[in-house]
């Protein structure tokens, strides 16, 4: 063994010996740093867990004012985009050059419909006055349940904000690929980027499948 | 660093001049050394904080600052030490610095992940600085609701923004390594044959990978509820302030594993080296790495056993806590019988390897006091546990850095430090760290609290004792500062392996050329195995 440094391309970068150890290691960086997510998350779905098994009714009572078929088509786009993004990393897989940039396209604007239609949501709760601040009021419920009932829609804001932030920098990161992929950077031998931006989208859909039914579903049949 | 001979050779110093090659360097070395220059300044900022505190605590009044100055004072103390200088210390400045060489790599995995994370911790500096400047904090390092979310009038918000920022280089540079030890080991390099350095820093990784970001988040939390007031730690609203105990120490506990764990990987290599002999039970010390940084996620509930925390859960936390001992003894006994019918010498960083071995005792056997539910309650928030952690976080992370600095200095610089100088300097930092911490064990016992600027007058005198030790150990630690940058001019030139060591660094030129290695080594036998040096016949000196 006998391996200097060899000159740097995009596919081998200097510090690696072959491109295999750089698509690798690559892939563990990112699978690590969505560790590092889930960790961040985490601390959101801890605060949910805490004040919904302290206040389980009101929690129930403030989740059911949320609009479950909103929600509900929300989820299928999102899932929707999922399959696209699949789609362009298959594509990359297979070198269509022209198809990777079509699925990412559609994977895009799969992902601002996501966005509009959360946009419209978070609306409705500015016109219904339950938004956290001095002018909170959730109808039906005593006053001794308004601090808790707003606590909910403080935990509704900050997680879905969070995903929806999330959402923006997937939009970043599509926005470069599709660029890239225009110019012809990706193929069968070079396609790292293509999937880890896959690994991402698919990490921040699976994020708002367990925050649909944990802000849209809870204890509906008990208000029945 | 410019003679005839070192001036032939091209290394990762001279291959290129100039702000622009620091500023955007990708070398892992370079970007160690941005690090070394950046947490330097804070030290020494963070120092200056200390030794305010220090002046005015020579008397029982409060006649040099006001209540509210002391305040910023120990805040901006904690915050500049905490997440400026102990957390990025060892991993970031030696780590970057010696990891990839001590497993035969070209560079980190993501070298310019590195130099952001750099990048990240500056930004983050800045604004602490900035709301230092304009104001200051004084919540304490902690930031504990709801004083910080609802009363505090200081600048909370951009104190929190830079450590949040400052978070996410400690994550990147967690996550960097963590790939780097996976992917980028030379040929036959197991994971049994890396210095003991690695797995440390592999279990620090995994520390900061795994709670940074529960920081950053309850940092977004706390935000929120001072600027939006979402009620999420205030009971008026239904929520919980312990809550936010509960985030914080669920980060800031395993902090601690993260300042002490590499700084126990640098004594582990510093006690080999000196007695010339493998660390005794390898794989127990690596393990207790390991095991140190999952036990280190456990034990957060003992900082709450005042908090309105259950007593049965304060005892589960009590017990999970003495568990943390265990891996920690493991490695000091193992320490210790590496030196046993070893050829000891004497150099600086073996000077602070004993600093540091006694002191993590005192640090870590103080730490079971106040792991023990009854004498917490007679300690909490006393003298007693500021100098039970200064013993850890200055008595062993501190120490070991110095010695670490000192052990690769030659192969950082290519030059020695002084020899005489440094064994001074070493001499001056363990007394005075002593004459400073000692007597708050005591003045914590007879119930002076933390944070007070007026204390009762029978404290005067151990206060005056701890002062003078600060004022030794401030000479203590100028003295490096001076023969360190001394050195880089009028040192003796090193050689390759001055210390004859056997690590893959120790086997490339000092200073090492820009990719390490001119050819990528071969492993063939275990970490520390000395015969491999004698065989090699590199003069010992």
């Amino acid at each position: 063994m006998a391996d200097r440094a060899h000159a740097e391309t995009p596919a081998l970068r200097v510090q690696f010996d072959t491109a295999e150890q750089q698509k690798d290691a690559s892939t563990l960086g990112m699978w690590i740093f969505l560790i590092t997510e889930i960790m961040f998350f985490g601390g959101l779905f801890l605060v949910y867990t805490v004040y919904r098994s302290i206040y389980p009714g009101v929690f129930a009572h403030a989740s059911s004012s949320l609009n479950e078929v909103i929600g509900a088509i929300n989820t299928a786009v999102l899932l929707c985009s999922s399959f696209t993004m699949v789609l362009a990393v298959r594509a990359a897989q297979l070198g269509q050059r022209k198809a990777i940039v079509i699925f990412l396209i559609l994977t895009l604007v799969l992902g601002f419909v996501f966005l509009g239609v959360k946009a419209y949501e978070w609306n409705e709760k500015f016109v219904e006055h339950h938004v956290p601040g001095p002018t909170f009021h959730f109808e039906g419920l005593p006053a001794g349940d308004q601090g808790p009932a707003q606590l909910f829609f403080s935990l509704y804001f900050a997680m879905t904000g969070l995903h929806a932030f999330h959402m923006v920098i997937g939009a970043g990161i599509l926005m470069v690929l599709i660029w890239q992929a225009k110019k012809g950077r990706y193929s069968a031998d070079y396609m790292t980027p293509v999937d880890l931006g896959g690994l991402y989208w698919h990490f921040v859909d699976i994020i708002w499948i367990y925050l649909f039914p944990l802000l849209y579903l809870i204890d509906r049949h008990l208000l029945k | 660093m410019i003679t005839a001979a070192a001036q032939e050779r091209e290394h990762y110093l001279n291959t290129s001049y100039g702000i622009k090659s620091w500023l955007l360097t990708k070398d892992h070395k370079r970007i160690g050394l941005l690090y070394l220059a950046t947490i330097t300044l804070f030290f020494f900022l963070g120092g200056a904080f200390a030794t305010l505190i220090r002046i005015e605590l020579l008397t029982p009044q409060g006649d040099l600052v006001s209540s509210d100055t002391y305040n910023k004072l120990f805040t901006m103390h904690g915050v500049i030490m905490v997440f400026f200088f102990l957390i990025p210390s060892v991993p970031a400045t030696l780590g970057n610095f010696f990891m990839p060489m001590m497993i035969g790599a070209r560079d980190l995995a993501f070298p310019k992940i590195n130099l952001l994370s750099w990048y990240l911790l500056v930004v983050g500096g800045l604004f602490t600085l900035f709301a230092m400047f304009a104001g200051g904090v004084d919540t304490g390092w902690t930031f504990y609701t709801p004083y910080s979310t609802t009363y505090s009038n200081t600048w909370v918000i951009a104190t929190a923004l830079g450590i949040f920022i400052s978070g996410f280089s400690s994550i990147l540079t967690g996550l960097n390594f963590i790939v780097t030890v996976h992917r980028m080991r030379a040929p036959g390099m197991t994971w049994f044959r890396l210095p003991l350095f690695v797995w440390a820093n592999y279990a620090t990784s995994l520390i900061q990978v795994l709670g940074t970001p529960v920081l950053a988040v309850t940092i977004v939390l706390l935000f929120c509820e001072r600027v939006f007031h979402m009620g999420i730690f205030d009971p008026a609203r239904g929520g919980d302030p312990v809550l936010f105990q509960h985030l914080f120490w669920f980060y800031s506990h395993p902090a601690v594993y993260i300042m002490v764990l590499p700084a126990m990987g640098v004594i582990s290599e510093l006690v080999s080296v000196f007695s010339r002999k493998p660390v005794f039970g390898y794989g127990f010390v690596a393990f207790s790495s390991v095991a140190i940084a999952v036990l280190g996620f456990l034990v957060w509930g003992h900082h709450l056993f005042v908090s309105t925390q259950s007593v049965y859960a304060g005892m589960v936390f009590s017990f999970l806590s003495y568990f943390v001992a265990i891996p920690s003894a493991i490695k000091v006994f193992n320490w210790t019988a590496t030196l046993y019918k070893g050829s000891i010498s004497f150099a600086t960083p073996m000077l602070y390897a004993f600093g540091f071995v006694g002191l993590f005792t005192i640090g870590g056997l103080t730490g079971l006091f106040v792991a023990c539910l009854g004498i917490d309650v007679h300690v909490t928030d006393t003298y007693f546990v500021v100098a039970h952690f200064h013993y850890i976080m200055v008595g062993g992370t501190i120490m070991a850095y110095l010695g670490g600095l000192h052990y690769w200095w030659p192969k950082m610089t290519g030059r020695m430090y002084p020899e005489a100088w440094a064994k001074l300097s070493a001499l001056v930092i363990f007394l005075g760290f002593n004459l400073t911490f000692f007597p708050q064990f005591i003045l914590g016992y007879l119930g002076m609290p933390r944070r007070y600027h007026v204390y009762p007058e029978e404290f005067q005198v151990l206060h005056v004792l701890s002062t003078a030790g600060a004022s030794v150990l401030a000479v203590g630690y100028v003295i490096p500062m001076v023969y360190f940058i001394w050195s880089l001019r009028y040192g003796q030139v090193a050689g390759a392996n001055p210390w004859g060591a056997t690590g893959l660094e120790w086997k490339t030129a000092s200073p090492p050329p820009l990719h390490n290695f001119d050819e990528t080594p071969v492993v063939t036998h275990d970490a520390y195995d000395y015969s491999t040096v004698m065989e090699e016949g590199i003069e010992v000196g």
